[in-house]
């Protein structure tokens, strides 16, 4: 009996420690882990059910179709506010993708060499870059040498955020494209650039694109790298050179307002902005789905 | 072939765009912020004296407010994000797995400012009028220093709630994956052996994935050190320090995001951007540890 319990090295304790009272502590733990998976679900119930039942009501067509009013007028949106997100989105999609995209194919292909490993490396450091820091920074580079703030400023700084993401999702997508593809391609003649561009990246495409939007969604909430850069807008404005405005800016300014009208609104503006983030991180989750049968198998 | 070397290079330049680009931050806010660091020397970083009028800049407070609000919010999220992912990789009926990591993964995709406007209307009220109330004089941790004083709401301690929040689902991702990622066989030498169900987590699968769960932890406390809106919605932005929770504080990130837009000076300025250098290299050094940790047991983990 005692040399089975030494086999059983650590967990076959004394008797002392009855099997029951094992089993008992075994479905404690079990049912806290359970709990926990639970909580962590809370605060994202949380924040939406009070953001549904705070939006909702402030929402309205208006909201999308008029322009900020002053305080103490009625209804008022954030047209302006809106369409400068979306060009934000632009812009940053100007600078972060084909960087993110040239930088994972690379990645990809030139796996193990010394500088891959380094960027790889410090692309994932980029992305935990402080928001507020890259903010400083796009006005120290981009901004203040020019003597204004500008659209294109703040673009480009949430545009250098979504890099690293791309670049990652790219890479690892790219990755899983079987070796046969290419020597496939390469055997029938076709250059290897052509063969990186026209077959391996097209395959990867789906799980591309997917990360496309993930890094999208995130950085149409950015509100940091935007404070100096594009600054933020009351009027309608197009220009890539002046400030612009954008929904997370108008969502701070307006929850930090002493004001009750200003207060509905920035709820209808979050509301809106997290329908627009989790519409696009749903759609990424599909795209996934979608594209792995072309991927990977 | 002359397209292909085109093509090479091409993808090099962007490649070596991802360094240039760390490079660049760090010499233009560096250069920025280099003023101030000359003229307060190590001083910068240990006195309290924040007056722009004066032109005496010290961020102690607001480095110490950093400091505690992210170790509150480790301390409140881990657990939590470890037993959700214990839950979701070990015992979790399959068909719950994937929704519920969907769920807590979307907690991720949630922009900062609308944590922050949640916390203004729904946290700060909820803290003033039930929580500290309650640490404070039911359960009389008001005799601490920790929880003395007024409870205003807005607060260090409110920060680090949101904080948890917000590193919970980070946490709780690249746990799940490196726990996962721990052989079956692990398991079931455990089990083979006797062990109950907990004990063959505690035994054998998180000593396997025991390093990768602590760059996990790591990887939230760089997403908490630098997390800006959220936190200066819900702090107080008050340059003082203080022993106590309840008080309103600062925080690097939160004391650049106040005051920046304000700084008239050049000295001011200077002073901001080198609170944002400090900040920089704290993250990064913070960031490049927890990449090291979570690569070297699960190799290709992402958060």
């Amino acid at each position: 009996m005692s040399a089975i319990a030494s086999a059983h090295g650590a967990y076959a304790r004394p008797r002392a420690r009855g099997l029951a009272r094992r089993h008992g502590v075994s479905i404690l733990m079990v049912t806290l882990t359970c709990l926990a998976a639970a909580l962590a679900v809370v605060p994202l119930v949380a924040i939406l059910g009070y953001l549904l039942k705070q939006g909702a009501g402030a929402l309205s067509i208006g909201f999308f179709t008029h322009m900020p009013r002053p305080v103490g007028e009625e209804g008022g949106g954030m047209a302006n506010a809106i369409l400068g997100t979306l060009m934000l989105i632009g812009i940053a999609s100007a600078v972060g993708l084909p960087v993110g995209i040239g930088a994972g194919l690379y990645l990809a292909e030139q796996r193990g060499t010394k500088l891959a490993n380094a960027v790889r490396f410090l692309a994932d450091v980029l992305n935990g870059l402080p928001s507020i820091v890259m903010g400083i920074f796009a006005w120290q580079f981009l901004v203040r040498p020019f003597g204004h703030f500008s659209a294109l400023a703040g673009g480009a700084a949430i545009g250098a955020m979504m890099i690293p993401l791309v670049t990652r999702t790219t890479e690892e997508m790219v990755r899983t494209v079987p070796q046969s593809l290419r020597e496939a391609a390469l055997a029938l003649g076709y250059p290897r650039w052509r063969t990186s561009l026209q077959i391996v990246l097209r395959t990867a495409l789906g799980g591309i694109v997917t990360g496309v939007l993930v890094a999208v969604a995130r950085v149409a909430g950015e509100t940091a790298p935007l404070l100096f850069t594009a600054l933020g807008n009351q009027f309608w404005s197009t220009k890539l050179t002046q400030p612009i405005a954008a929904l997370p800016l108008q969502i701070f300014t307006y929850a930090i307002s002493p004001y009750d009208d200003w207060h509905a609104q920035a709820w209808a503006g979050a509301l809106v902005l997290i329908a627009l983030v989790l519409v696009i991180s749903v759609i990424a989750r599909f795209v996934t789905r979608g594209g792995h049968a072309g991927g990977h198998d | 072939m002359i397209a292909d070397r085109v093509y090479q290079t091409t993808l090099v330049v962007f490649a070596l765009c991802v360094p240039i680009l760390l490079l660049l931050i760090f010499a233009e806010v560096g250069r920025a912020g280099w003023p101030a660091l000359r003229q307060f020397g190590f001083g910068f970083l240990t006195s309290s004296t924040w007056d722009p009028v004066k032109g005496q800049f010290g961020a102690a407070p607001a480095i110490v407010g950093t400091i505690l609000t992210s170790i509150i919010a480790l301390l409140l999220a881990t657990p939590l994000a470890l037993g959700g992912a214990i839950f979701l990789s070990e015992f979790s009926p399959t068909w719950l797995r994937q929704p519920l990591s969907f769920f807590i993964d979307l907690l991720a995709a949630v922009p900062s400012v609308v944590f922050g406007l949640w916390g203004v209307f729904f946290l700060v009220p909820l803290l003033r009028t039930t929580i500290m109330p309650l640490l404070r004089d039911t359960l009389h941790l008001g005799a601490t220093p920790f929880f003395s004083g007024p409870a205003y709401g807005p607060s260090v301690l409110a920060a680090g709630l949101i904080l948890a929040i917000m590193v919970l689902p980070y946490i709780a991702a690249v746990s799940r994956e490196v726990l996962m990622a721990v052989p079956r066989s692990q398991r079931e030498a455990a089990l083979a052996l006797g062990a109950t169900r907990w004990e063959a987590i505690t035994g054998a699968v998180i000593p396997y994935a025991r390093t990768g769960i602590f760059g996990g932890v790591i990887l939230g406390l760089g997403r908490a050190l630098g997390e800006t809106m959220a936190v200066t919605m819900v702090i107080g932005n008050r340059h003082e320090l203080s022993a106590s929770l309840l008080a309103p504080g600062y925080t690097m990130a939160s004391l650049i995001a106040n005051e920046f837009a304000e700084a008239t000076t050049d000295a001011h300025l200077s002073a901001l951007m080198a609170v944002g250098f400090v900040l920089f290299v704290i993250t990064l050094i913070v960031n490049a540890i927890a990449r090291w940790l979570v690569w070297r047991v699960g190799g290709e983990v992402r958060a």
